[in-house]
């Protein structure tokens, strides 16, 4: 196993590099000027110099591999100066053409606030899933399965923009029990605020929870009726296995398996759907700082945050498949 | 008494000394309720079973015996299934009237299960040891310890090499046959009084079935449990089993011991059964014989014998009432209004 996945990790490099380069190119190609957002007061012959002394002159493929040296070099060696005190020799880190702020630097800002409410709705959408779906199963057709159903069909055919505007009108313009905005200056040091914060959460945690939860229940109901009658699921009985263990243990460990792979390749795309979230709610995270660097024309930004989705995505889809030869004796991939 | 004695539901049941019989089976009926209404899958059969006796029961597709025999530890999925009428007694209880609870205590300890496909029967992501230990643990309240040592005890017994080192493998590491000896040692290993094999050796190919069938006998002179065997091969009956109940929609029309279903048989349905046996002196024969017709529609309680229509024998008396059992001498009975007094259908 330990084999297997330091194969797929190497494997992961070229990749991570083809990868990156149609990304790179596909915004290169895209008719975007970073010096359209300077104010017009700039002469033209300034605009250029600009132009220049962010490697725009530079031929194309130069430029992916400058970007790339910046991100795979100088961005760890500078944060290895700062965390032990090394001293190597860096170059110029990647700046955002926004913001003149290096990128990593915003990236790393944002990343707590997209995990707090991503990866919060991640789990609430997990912890309701799966129990939904193991009671779905196993009284299929009773009136909680149809409701579970019901309730599962419009988390997932309702879009998160829809939920999460509705969520607002109601419990934040009509109730107030919540705020429609997301305060990420705010600081949890008491109960109060830890209060606050909880309530902050909860629409766009419940927003993105509802339809991730949706997705999952399904593949957990389909998978455990799919189990449940199994002829070895009748061999637990005979052998006089209480039904809460023939269903929790020997029905539940097959089940997980093909769900188990649903919930990492979905994780990666949770980022995706959060952008939209992220953005009815104002949360100021991964997902808002894509939309705001797509608008302004912010290459290095929209690349590396597109580029790290894409490492989460290959990252994952690893995970999902050593999680896979984990749960299930029959693929080991020694 | 050692033998069985079988009526069926529309005749007097005789009273069964529960002393000489391990199982006594009266006039089961089990249904299932399906979307065109209802299939009356077992239809009152009736039958005891006396310690160490080996009862094989066969049948084509569909002809209630696995139905049966699940129905006596309520293996089936119940709904659809229904257990109607009927009681089975297996030591001095009433199997039929217990608590989940309480059957739960007897599968897979007193009374032992092998299914007929090996390959599907056991857990593919569980190890064989954890299977094997499971209803160790469960009925004999053994520690892992014990119930591993135990465990590598049942497979030696069932004839799996190096078993210590094999308790950690995979189901789907072990063949076919393997599979069926492991699937063996867990419904032995709680020593049961009664073993239910439904069709143990159909999925097998013909060299590993005369494997299991020969550790089966051998298992049995051993341990001396009771076995049901059901299968819809008279061939393996007429090697190890010590009396015969032949099913046919959902009742068991002929009833004796081995040697006289092969020798006198009595129902019309069994003597067609045999015809159909293709055999293996002179050459090639043409077509392989078959019965002409088709199995019955059990979407109502028989009124009428469910053969008759299948029948070369058939009379007026056939298509009036259900016939029930007739006692033809000792322990050979049959279904069929030609053994009743007058002697015609």
């Amino acid at each position: 196993m330990l084999n297997y996945t330091i194969r797929r990790l190497i494997l992961a490099v070229p990749t991570m590099l083809f990868i990156s380069f149609v990304i790179f190119a596909i915004i290169k190609l895209s008719p975007s000027d970073p010096t359209a957002g300077l104010p017009l007061t700039i002469p033209p012959e300034v605009r250029e110099k600009i132009r220049e002394a962010l490697g725009f002159n530079e031929p194309f493929i130069v430029q992916f591999f400058l970007w790339l040296k910046q991100l795979v070099v100088t961005e760890p060696l500078y944060w290895m100066n700062q965390k032990f005190g090394t001293e190597f020799e860096i170059g110029q880190r990647m700046i955002s053409y926004q913001t003149r702020s290096p990128v990593l630097d915003l990236i790393v800002q944002r990343i707590p606030q997209t995990l707090w409410v991503v990866g919060t709705s991640y789990i609430v959408g997990i912890i309701i899933a799966v129990p939904l779906g193991i009671i779905s199963a196993y009284k299929q057709y009773s009136v909680f399965d149809q409701i579970g159903t019901f309730i599962s069909m419009i988390g997932f055919s309702v879009p998160t923009f829809f939920t999460g505007v509705l969520l607002i009108l109601i419990f934040s313009v009509n109730l107030g029990w919540f705020p429609s905005i997301y305060d990420t200056t705010h600081v949890v040091d008491s109960w109060g605020s830890f209060w606050y914060q909880i309530k902050q959460m909860i629409m766009p945690v419940m927003v993105l929870g509802l339809f991730n939860a949706a997705q999952i229940s399904r593949y957990m109901r389909a998978s455990m009726l799919d189990n449940l009658t199994q002829d070895y699921v009748r061999t637990a009985r005979a052998k006089g296995v209480k039904e809460q263990t023939v269903v929790l243990v020997h029905v539940l460990r097959n089940s997980m398996i093909p769900v188990v792979t649903v919930i990492a390749l979905n994780l990666p795309s949770v980022f995706g759907g959060a952008l939209i979230t992220e953005q009815v709610f104002q949360v100021n995270g991964l997902g808002q700082l894509l939309i705001l660097a797509i608008q302004g024309g912010d290459v290095p930004m929209v690349q590396t945050v597109t580029v790290i989705f894409a490492v989460l995505i290959v990252l994952f889809n690893l995970i999902a498949d050593v999680l896979y030869g984990m749960l299930d004796p029959r693929i080991r991939y020694d | 008494m050692s033998g069985g004695v079988l009526r069926n539901s529309t005749e007097e049941v005789p009273v069964v000394q529960k002393g000489d019989s391990v199982l006594s089976v009266q006039d089961l009926r089990t249904v299932f309720h399906t979307q065109d209404g209802l299939v009356h899958a077992v239809n009152g059969i009736s039958f005891t079973l006396a310690p160490g006796e080996l009862l094989g029961v066969v049948g084509e597709s569909g002809s209630g015996k696995s139905v049966s025999m699940m129905s006596l530890l309520k293996l089936l999925p119940m709904p659809p299934a229904e257990i109607v009428e009927g009681s089975v007694h297996f030591g001095g209880r009433d199997l039929l009237q217990l608590s989940d609870a309480e059957l739960r205590q007897l599968r897979g300890g007193d009374i032992g299960f092998i299914f007929q496909d090996p390959m599907t029967s056991l857990n593919p992501v569980f190890n064989i040891g954890f299977q094997i230990m499971e209803p160790l643990r469960i009925h004999m309240g053994m520690n892992k310890k014990q119930a591993a040592d135990r465990a590598v005890e049942l497979l030696e017994l069932v004839g799996i090499p190096s078993a210590r080192q094999r308790l950690r493998d995979f189901p789907h590491q072990f063949s076919g046959g393997m599979r069926q000896r492991v699937m063996i040692a867990i419904a032995l290993a709680c020593d049961p009084k009664v073993l239910i094999a439904d069709e143990p050796t159909t999925a097998l190919d013909v060299t590993v079935q005369a494997q299991i069938i020969e550790l089966v006998k051998g298992l049995r002179q051993k341990l001396g449990m009771a076995i049901v065997w059901i299968t819809h091969d008279l061939g393996v009956v007429a090697g190890i089993a010590d009396k015969v109940a032949v099913m046919y929609g959902g009742q068991i029309v002929e009833y004796s011991d081995v040697a006289s279903i092969y020798s006198d048989p009595r129902h019309p349905y069994t003597q067609a059964l045999l015809r159909t046996l293709p055999t293996q002196e002179g050459g090639r024969t043409g077509r392989l014989v078959s019965i002409p017709g088709q199995a019955p529609n059990l979407n109502a309680p028989p009124a009428a014998c469910s053969f008759a229509p299948r029948c070369e024998h058939v009379g007026p008396k056939c298509w009036a009432a259900n016939p029930p059992l007739f006692d033809i001498h000792g322990q050979h009975s049959s279904a069929c209004w030609l053994e009743s007094e007058g002697g015609t259908a």
